[in-house]
């Protein structure tokens, strides 16, 4: 099979993995900050895709500029759903909170089903069908603007922890809410921010995933799955590494299924995460617990 | 206790139970009312846009069934969700809600688990639509069969791919397979195995790509049939994944020579709806309906009427005959009672069908042996019948057009 193939391929799994790595960086958020596992991630990401859907048959706004919109949308959504669900069960042991994100990912699902129904619906942008020619590689027009979104997006979320003030303060509480409520955080107000903030993650992701994939309301639970296969390659709680994970579940999905069979192409997926667990436990990017 | 001994119990409880047993089968084979038909469907899920397909054959099926003078039906709705289980658990709901017949149910595998329900409750089960051989092999005494089964319908598509070769004068020398992974998609490519060698085929298969039927995503398997460099692709596949090989080979740019497709996805509506101009050029191996038929075109008169600028296709042809067998089956047994009804399919001669072959007879596994396929090709949004070249209506175009001049 000549080289181009594998390098389109390789391009192709590059740019949809940094997709996977943006939805994975709002599991990442939380769990980093806020210790919780999100059960629901992949069910308020679906929510993410069908409110951009709805923006895109009502108003005609493509997912890339309805963006903004949609992670403010499930901004306001986490920000609540943390201060007055959430919270009220953090100091239950963590197999009940496992329970509530579960239950939540259930009432998503069923939301998802009364208003939209059960059958897959996707959109069709003016740039669909077309594809960038750059010497021997072919790429997919929407997967390069896909990935680009993903990028910035990811970009933007990098520079808030490390230079705004909020972000820093998000971090402290992160390392040490201890610490940080004995400099006068206000923990709860973080707390919810950084939900918010993983949310505003999924809702971008979704806009994003919808130009990939058609929705419906049963798409969830796969996501949650792949986004902890990637949290736990690239290392809980880390940022970078939730962004590596995503890439890497995305080329090796693609190179694989193109040098074994496409069918092989979960397998792939889950032999990396047996591997990363044996050799890495922490991930590849994650700090070792002692 | 009440004074009442063991032994009085049980004689009173099997007193009751004799005087219950012949009312229970009185109100079994009550022959007045109407016939409850529960059509089984894959509604929601996967196949959700096939089997809003399918129902409109039901939807058809009234009207046109009353004007010939059968007799009422009632239809109870069943969704499989595309989903085995469910098939299964919606078949036994439907039984226990007082179906007389069974109708449905498109996927093999769905059919699969609700033959198995059917023959265990001994309520006729009249399949649509499924073609995995094994259904119609069990011996089972309440399954029906009007669709041909993967062996019949290769054979079929093979004959006439040498007859369209012929006529247009040219062969694509290679081709790619893939298929869906399901029980359909794995008992054709079973079948292309044994049956292709029979044929003498001018092309050799390069390559087998087997594709998961909820993939959201099959960018690497076009990749990988485009790098086989083959000239044409050789398909068995579902609806959405149709669309989804189609949008890929448009973004990677592969116009192959032909796409020729042994299953469902590329004749449906919504697979020219969603493609438009895309659409146009597979050409599809299917079961299809006579249109010389007079009641060919009463069905697509009244499905002009219903659903202008749709075609009709086997999706609602073969579930309009299973509803047919099934008023035909009643009027003639004169009870809804099952086995009499399934005796009545049984010995079932409708020569005035629609499907194209001679007519609706089963042979003694209860299939239909007589059906034939016909090559469809989308030209302009239409589907017209290429092949065999007595039912044609138009010459098949070869090469496909390229999807970038278009």
């Amino acid at each position: 099979m000549p080289l181009d193939f594998y390098l389109n391929a390789a391009t192709g799994g590059l740019l949809t993995g940094l997709v996977y790595g943006l939805s994975a960086l709002g599991l990442s958020v939380i769990f980093g900050v806020i210790r919780i596992v999100n059960f629901a991630h992949g069910e308020i990401m679906v929510l993410g895709m069908f409110a951009t859907l709805l923006i895109f048959r009502h108003l005609g706004i493509d997912p890339l500029a309805s963006l903004p919109i949609v992670a403010a949308g499930l901004f306001g959504f986490g920000f609540l759903l943390q201060d007055m669900v959430v919270r009220r069960v953090a100091h239950l042991a963590d197999h009940m909170q496992f329970l509530l994100m579960a239950a939540i990912a259930v009432v998503l699902i069923s939301l998802c089903l009364m208003l939209f129904g059960p059958d897959a619906q996707g959109l069709q942008v003016d740039y669909a069908y077309e594809s960038f020619a750059i010497g021997p590689l072919l790429v997919d027009k929407v997967r390069v603007y896909a990935g680009l979104a993903a990028l910035t997006v990811a970009g933007l979320l990098f520079a808030f922890f490390r230079y705004a003030p909020t972000g820093k303060a998000i971090r402290a509480c992160g390392d040490n809410p201890v610490g940080a409520q004995v400099v006068g955080l206000n923990l709860r107000r973080l707390y919810a921010l950084t939900f918010g903030i993983g949310t505003a993650c999924l809702g971008a992701a979704g806009a994003i995933m919808l130009l990939l994939v058609d929705v419906h309301p049963y798409l969830g639970p796969s996501y949650t799955l792949l986004a902890f296969i990637i949290v736990i390659i690239g290392g809980m709680g880390s940022l970078p590494g939730a962004l590596l994970g995503g890439i890497l579940i995305g080329v090796s999905e693609a190179v694989a299924g193109l040098i074994l069979q496409p069918s092989l192409k979960s397998a792939f997926s889950f032999g990396l995460l047996i591997l990363v667990l044996l050799l890495r436990p922490q991930g590849l990017l994650g700090k070792a617990v002692r | 206790m009440t004074g009442m001994t063991r032994r009085q119990w049980l004689k009173a409880t099997a007193g009751g139970a004799a005087a219950t047993l012949p009312l229970l089968r009185i109100a079994r084979a009550q022959t007045s009312g109407p016939l409850r038909v529960g059509v089984i469907l894959p509604r929601s899920g996967v196949l959700a846009g096939i089997g809003q397909d399918l129902y409109r054959g039901v939807e058809l099926a009234g009207p046109i069934l009353r004007d010939l003078g059968y007799p009422e039906m009632e239809i109870m709705e069943g969704d499989t969700e595309s989903n085995v289980q469910t098939a299964r658990a919606v078949a036994e709901r439907l039984i226990e809600a007082g179906a007389h017949v069974l109708v449905g149910a498109f996927d093999s595998g769905q059919t699969t688990a609700i033959a198995q329900v059917a023959e265990q409750k001994g309520i006729p089960l009249i399949i649509n639509i499924a073609a995995a051989p094994q259904i119609t092999e069990q011996g089972y005494r309440f399954v029906f069969r009007n669709f041909p089964t993967a062996p019949t319908i290769l054979s079929n598509a093979f004959q006439q791919q040498k007859e369209i070769f012929a006529r247009v004068g040219a062969a694509p020398k290679t081709v790619v397979f893939m298929h869906v992974n399901d029980t359909f998609g794995t008992a054709m490519a079973g079948g292309i195995g044994a049956v292709m060698p029979k044929f003498d085929m001018p092309y050799r298969i390069v390559e087998t790509i087997a594709y998961d039927p909820r993939a959201r995503d099959l960018s690497i398997e076009v990749a990988k049939a485009k790098a086989a460099g083959a000239d044409a692709l050789l398909m068995v596949s579902r609806l959405n994944d149709a669309i989804l090989i189609t949008r890929e080979l448009i973004k990677q740019r592969w116009t192959p020579q032909a796409v020729l497709s042994m299953g469902p996805g590329w004749y449906e509506d919504q697979y020219i709806k969603t493609l438009g101009k895309y659409s146009d050029g597979p050409m599809s191996f299917v079961p299809w309906y006579d249109p010389k038929k007079p009641l060919s075109r009463k069905l697509e008169e009244a499905h002009a009427r219903a659903y202008p600028g749709t075609n009709l296709n086997t999706n609602q042809v073969f579930t309009f005959e299973a509803l047919l067998i099934a008023a035909d089956a009643y009027r003639r047994a004169g009870t809804t009672d099952p086995g009499a009804l399934a005796e009545a399919i049984r010995t079932t001669h409708i020569t005035d069908n629609v499907s194209i072959g001679p007519g609706i007879m089963f042979n003694e596994k209860g299939q239909n042996d007589g059906l034939v396929d016909a090559t469809i090709q989308n030209v302009g949004g239409k589907l017209v019948v290429v092949a065999p070249e007595a039912a044609a209506v138009a010459d098949p175009i070869w090469p496909m057009p390229p999807y970038d001049a278009r």
